[in-house]
């Protein structure tokens, strides 16, 4: 066997490479780098009048000035977080038992159960929910038909139903990174902390949740990242209310046509989803590639 | 009279639905020794070794830890500490703080744990490494962190589930011998499982040999290897010569055991009172029990011819065939090298005495498949 890089056809197998990667390359340029570079000079910009534009800060002033704009900027980035760590309170005992508890066929079972419901989209799992928790849904009918509540309950609409929503949607991207990371980790060593004194609470502080660290990591900036940039769901369960910023995007794009407006808007949620990544990474010591691989 | 036991099992069974992996067996251990179990894999040691850790609960039978039973006692609360198969050491933790982890368990105080961890990591030879990561560590270093993070908390017994296994075999000859010495310096009773009967025979006190689900024969190494009580040790224990065969005359002395192919084996009538005309009998020699063209007792000789020399050092020895009936058998070469230029294809003359012979009743259904 000889090294095919190291003979003279080096040009011909960099040329190979080359062209394997161009998927990749022609993905990440066209679809990534090109539409945000567009995106930041757009946002740079201020229309004087038909057709022509001057370099302007203003879409950004503008953000910070109308109270409403980071009012749900900040709010948005609450909630997000705030249901990233819902779904991982939930997600992480589910996570366990089907890694740990659950042997042979059951296991398979509870984890295609935890993946079925993404066979059909965010859209009508959406409405489900709407089904039952509408005025005139399931939930009201119900209790109305029990004699608990008098007249129709509303239970859309509110900050409550949005996080439901939300951590619903998330929760298969936080069991599957939690799930290979605990599979991963050898039974031998739970019952090692619990042979040497532990008992069930510092077993998992000390060795379950260490190790499974990466896999927290990742899961939670899947989830994040998902429920910062999620319309559809703040929307329909939220109503007019939900006041999330994907929809403040929306509006300048779709409703008031201000592209400037918007870009800058784009732009601000990009630089607040890496902020918090970051010192989320910081504060749980990892590192990005670490929780990648 | 209990508590002069660290360890006692009464009649411990335990079944996986209608499968019997401890079928009622009874031990004690008394207090300071070395006591290891040596059976195949799949023989359910490690079912025993973990109903004595409190992983698993036995079917029915008592488990008593210095004379107090142990049953329902979680393996958290048990005084009897596991080195696992693959040592289990916390790779999230550093090398002191793996073996500080019981103790903080336990509550202890700070300086407590940093005077005996320390302590400890001296007793084992590694008196620096506190501060080192798992993976810094080499294969022989892990396994006495590993022995270090359960002695630190003075154990009545330490279980360790086939722990030599992973190491290479010139690192497994010396963790052997150190094993013992580390034993026999902190006096805290072993209870050792292994497949390896070099590593029983090397270190015990007290070897229980282990088959489906039994104890098989109880006693010191020597016991074992001289004098087994069952076919199945005297196979598994040490080489053997192993044939199938019947008994056929019995004179004062001795019994002639009649082989298939026409041969005949003398054993001797005192080691074997009970045997009698017409028993299917597996007979066992020990290939270093026979000699190679030597004096000394000839009540059994036969003329063979040499297949294949097997070099090994001071473990050399020889296939060989007998002429007569073309049985193989091996024969362990002397240690002085007097037959170092053997080689195949010469004829030899063997011997041996009829006392080195073993016969046991074959079972049942061996003399089916035979």
């Amino acid at each position: 066997m000889t090294n095919p890089a190291s003979s003279g056809t080096g040009g011909a197998v960099r040329f190979g490479a080359l062209l394997l990667a161009m998927p990749l390359l022609l993905w990440l340029f066209l679809l990534v780098i090109l539409p945000h570079v567009d995106l930041l000079l757009v946002s740079l910009r201020e229309r004087i009048s038909y057709g022509k534009y001057e370099f302007s800060l203003i879409n950004y002033t503008e953000f910070f000035v109308e109270p409403l704009y980071w009012n749900t900027y900040i709010r948005t980035a609450v909630m997000s977080i705030m249901a990233t760590a819902l779904t991982l309170l939930i997600g992480f005992p589910v996570s366990y038992y089907i890694a740990k508890v659950m042997r042979g066929k059951g296991k398979n079972v509870l984890f295609l159960l935890c993946l079925i419901p993404f066979w059909v989209s965010e859209l009508v799992r959406t409405f489900g929910w709407m089904i039952l928790l509408r005025e005139s849904g399931v939930i009201s009918n119900f209790l109305q038909w029990a004699g608990i509540a008098d007249g129709p309950v509303e239970m859309l609409y509110n900050d409550a139903t949005i996080m439901v929503g939300l951590v619903y949607t998330s929760m298969l991207f936080m069991v599957v990174p939690l799930v290979s990371v605990l599979d991963s980790l050898d039974d031998s060593l739970i019952e090692a902390g619990y042979d040497l004194g532990g008992n069930a609470f510092t077993v998992t502080r000390d060795i379950v949740i260490p190790h499974a660290m990466p896999g927290i990591a990742s899961g939670c900036i899947v989830v994040f990242m998902l429920t910062l940039g999620n319309y559809l769901t703040p929307n329909l369960l939220g109503g007019k209310d939900s006041l999330w910023f994907t929809e403040q995007i929306y509006t300048q794009f779709i409703t008031r046509f201000n592209w400037e407006s918007g870009s800058a808007f784009g732009f601000l949620l990009l630089v607040l989803s890496s902020m918090i990544v970051w010192i989320g990474l910081k504060l749980s010591r990892q590192t990005l590639s670490e929780t990648v691989s | 009279m209990a508590d002069q036991f660290d360890l006692e099992c009464r009649d411990v069974v335990k079944k996986f639905d209608a499968f019997t992996a401890v079928d009622s067996v009874s031990l004690t251990i008394p207090k300071g020794s070395f006591f290891s179990i040596l059976g195949p894999s799949g023989c359910g040691k490690t079912t025993l070794l973990r109903m004595l850790a409190g992983f698993q609960t036995p079917t029915s039978g008592d488990i008593l830890i210095k004379g107090s039973s142990v049953l329902g006692v979680p393996p958290n609360r048990r005084p009897v500490n596991m080195v696992f198969q693959h040592l289990a050491l916390f790779p999230m933790m550093n090398v002191s703080e793996n073996v500080a982890y019981g103790l903080k368990r336990r509550g202890a105080d700070r300086a407590t744990i940093e005077k005996k961890v320390s302590d400890t990591l001296a007793r084992v030879g590694l008196p620096d490494s506190g501060p080192k990561q798992i993976s810094q560590l080499s294969g022989g270093q892990k396994q006495r962190i590993a022995i270090a993070r359960c002695l630190v908390l003075e154990p009545a017994v330490l279980l360790l589930d086939e722990p030599l296994g992973a190491l290479d075999l010139k690192l497994r000859e010396h963790m052997k011998v150190e094993l013992k010495q580390l034993q026999h310096e902190i006096g805290t009773t072993f209870v050792y499982i292994t497949h390896d009967q070099s590593e029983a025979l090397v270190m015990s006190d007290q070897v229980a040999v282990m088959n489906a689900g039994r104890f098989e024969q109880v006693g010191a190494p020597q016991d074992l290897y001289y004098n087994p009580h069952t076919a199945f040790v005297a196979g598994f224990v040490g080489e053997s010569n192993r044939w199938k065969g019947t008994v056929g005359m019995t004179h004062d002395d001795h019994i002639v055991i009649n082989l298939p192919t026409g041969g005949a084996v003398l054993a001797s009538r005192k080691t074997h009172p009970t045997l009698a005309e017409g028993q299917p009998v597996d007979v066992f020699v020990r290939p270093e029990a026979i000699a190679i063209d030597g004096q000394g007792e000839t009540d059994n000789a036969i003329a063979a011819k040499v297949d294949n020399v097997l070099f090994n050092g001071a473990a050399s020895s020889v296939q060989v065939r007998d002429k007569a009936t073309g049985h193989e058998m091996t024969v362990a070469l002397p240690q002085t090298g007097a037959f170092a230029n053997l080689k195949s294809g010469d004829l030899v003359n063997l011997t041996w005495g009829a006392e080195q012979t073993r016969c046991f009743v074959a079972a049942e259904n061996q003399e089916a498949t035979a």
